[in-house]
């Protein structure tokens, strides 16, 4: 690659000093170069994403208009359908019941952890250093943890037989918590697969909201302490408005992350759950692509669930565009 | 920490503001200094106690996979190391699968990490040192694309490697990670190329170096933490996916470290899980992680905008 670049170099005039300030306003404008080497640059990755996300996005979007089953898997021809397969599952209740769960589940669990993310790095702000920092060394540890590890740990911990959580409410007391099996009904499935996924994504939130709130000027605080204003006061009109961009990128990201919680429930399903009133939108698409074969329902789910995430994405995808123009 | 340092580059307004929270923190605010107060006890004690809740699980992991499972299986858990063993390792690692599967990771890793740098480093380069038609269309497709779940795709993903007879390979699985990581590589290195003066470059070329050879000697060397910070970026996704290694590694002997673990728990399920054995393997598979993970920890608590490390 780089060779297509090298005989370019014999045409740049010796004379830099005349082209300096030329030089500063446009830094990437170059007109001697060959106008096709930006393009050489960019074909592997092009063709690197064609290859993975393409071809698959043109094949999702095609097989969502057809009757795609375990027979046209093997070969037998996909009928156009166009759209048999949408009005079936916009008439279908467990596909509304797998939306419903979805949302809800993200939207929970996004509110949820940036508030949780929120009262820790205020937390951070206010103790000393030394605490501060094992908090941060805590938080770091834990949002390493692969996901597959975390699960399995959280499996441990609520063993219906040899689990902690059992073991610490039974000896505070609690005795129907003797052998009781936290997966096999949906509210305490999805209660565990919350605690998972607040303690996951909670260390990204608090860490990034405390670094926010670090660039507050305690100049600020501090006048607004000697105006009277109470702890309230300050937190609401003062820290959290200064912080509001961190803030609403930081919940954008995590309901979007939220949507595709799919390795998590599909882990914790193995333990005896429920299948049918666990899944959630990844899970669904699972099941009824794979499993039943039935890919032109499974494709138009999918197709909803991108187009979801689309939506979600566009005010994130315009503020890094933005912060691109302006750089 | 090296990689702080050259976030410095990075345009995006949020970085900086976190650069402007490292130095604050640096200097000893005048509050922490006043006597103590008992509000100031329960804050701390709240501190330690948020410490704890999230450091626990890994402390459990850690300490259950050094445990005999005869240990684990008895009423009374132990919070302490009292019979350190290292069974739980060695079980796991002479047992059936987990080598196998730490080879088909590692191989897969390898792969996806070496292309994804060396093509998002020419995207990079094409990006922000070029002016050129598309360019604005191709960032805006790179940040969309970054955004597409693969929950939403992964059947698609599956059937086009099925079509091409890629089902349990490396090359497979590879292509897919590779196209799902190169968007946020290329996004990620064009702040660092661009933090490289391009008259850096050209001085050296007065001197009589060939473009490629002033791309070597002056501007790959400074690009070396980003590319470290994305190379280390592309290992954690390409190392802990989940979602498409499921559907596209279905034979026992392709599956990688994740999928191995997942099928490791459910063949036990029957005749007792053996959870000393299941915490070694969990701690094993989360030790290079960590490792990697506390070497970018700059980059990753700074680099905010960048969709960081998630699924």
């Amino acid at each position: 690659m780089t060779d297509t670049i090298a005989p370019s170099a014999a045409h740049v005039p010796p004379d830099t000093t005349a082209q300096q300030p030329q030089r500063r306003q446009e830094p990437s404008g170059k007109k001697r170069r060959g106008k096709l080497v930006p393009y050489l640059l960019l074909t592997p990755a092009i063709l690197g994403l064609l290859a993975g996300l393409g071809y698959p996005l043109y094949w999702q979007f095609t097989t969502a208009f057809k009757e795609y089953g375990l027979r046209q898997a093997f070969g037998a021809p996909a009928e156009w359908v166009w759209f048999d397969n949408f009005t079936k599952i916009l008439t279908d209740d467990a596909v509304w019941a797998v939306v419903v769960r979805s949302l809800a589940f993200c939207l929970v669990n996004a509110l949820l952890t940036v508030a949780i993310g929120l009262a820790l790095a205020l937390l951070m702000r206010a103790v000393s250093a030394p605490i501060r920092i094992t908090i941060q060394i805590a938080m770091l540890l834990a949002w390493a943890m692969p996901m597959v590890a975390s699960v399995t740990v959280f499996k441990w911990l609520f063993n219906y037989r040899t689990g902690l959580v059992n073991w610490v409410l039974v000896k505070l007391g609690m005795d129907q918590f003797e052998n009781y099996s936290w997966f096999s009904s949906p509210w305490t499935f999805f209660l565990v697969a919350t605690m998972i996924v607040v303690w996951m994504s909670v260390p990204f939130v608090a860490l990034s909201l405390y670094a926010g709130l670090t660039s507050v000027p305690d100049e600020i605080v501090e006048a607004a302490r000697i105006d009277g204003a109470s702890s309230t006061q300050i937190l609401w009109r003062i820290l959290v408005p200064m912080i509001k961009s961190v803030l609403s990128i930081v919940l954008l990201l995590q309901i979007i992350w939220d949507l595709r919680v799919f390795g998590q429930i599909n882990l914790l399903q193995q333990q005896g759950a429920p299948v049918g009133s666990t899944n959630l939108f990844g899970n669904f698409i699972y099941e009824v692509g794979v499993g039943r074969g039935d890919f032109g329902t499974a494709a138009a789910v999918s197709l909803f669930v991108l187009a979801l995430t689309m939506l979600i994405s566009w005010p994130y995808v315009r503020s890094l565009m933005k912060e691109e123009e302006n750089s | 920490m090296t990689a702080i340092e050259v976030t410095r580059d990075a345009p995006e307004p949020v970085t900086r503001t976190t650069k402007a929270a490292v130095s604050a923190t640096a200097v000893p605010r005048a509050k922490n200094r006043r006597k103590i107060r008992p509000g100031k006890v329960v804050i701390s004690l709240l501190g330690i106690a948020a410490a704890l809740v999230w450091v626990f699980p890994v402390y459990w992991m850690i300490i259950s996979a050094f445990t005999p499972n005869a240990r684990l299986q008895s009423t009374n858990p132990s919070f302490f190391p009292t019979s350190a063993t290292w069974s739980g390792f060695t079980n796991v690692i002479s047992g059936s699968g987990f080598v196998g599967a730490l080879r088909m990771s590692l191989a897969i890793t390898v792969l996806t990490v070496l292309v994804v740098i060396i093509w998002a480093t020419l995207a990079a380069l094409a990006i922000s040192r070029f002016k050129f038609k598309g360019r604005k269309s191709f960032l805006l497709a790179v940040l969309f694309i970054q955004m597409l779940p693969a929950e939403g795709l992964f059947l698609a993903q599956y059937q086009m490697l099925s079509k091409a007879q890629l089902v349990n390979t490396i090359w497979g699985v590879s292509i897919i990670y590779i196209a799902a990581i190169i968007p946020f590589t290329v996004w990620m290195l064009r702040g660092f190329v661009a933090g490289v003066p391009a008259e850096l470059e050209e001085a050296a070329m007065v001197d009589g170096l060939t473009r490629s050879k002033a791309f070597f000697k002056i501007t790959f060397p400074l690009l070396a933490p980003g590319l470290i910070a994305s190379g280390v970026y592309a290992f954690l996704q390409a190392w802990n996916e989940f979602t498409v290694a499921l559907i596209a590694l279905p034979a026992r002997d392709a599956q990688t470290l994740p999928i191995w673990l997942r099928s490791f728990l459910a063949d036990s399920a029957n005749k007792g899980i053996d959870w000393s054995q299941v915490m070694a393997a969990s701690t094993l598979i989360a030790i290079p992680v960590i490792i990697f993970f506390l070497i970018v920890q700059g980059r990753m608590t700074s680099g905010l905008v960048s969709g960081a490390v998630k699924g």
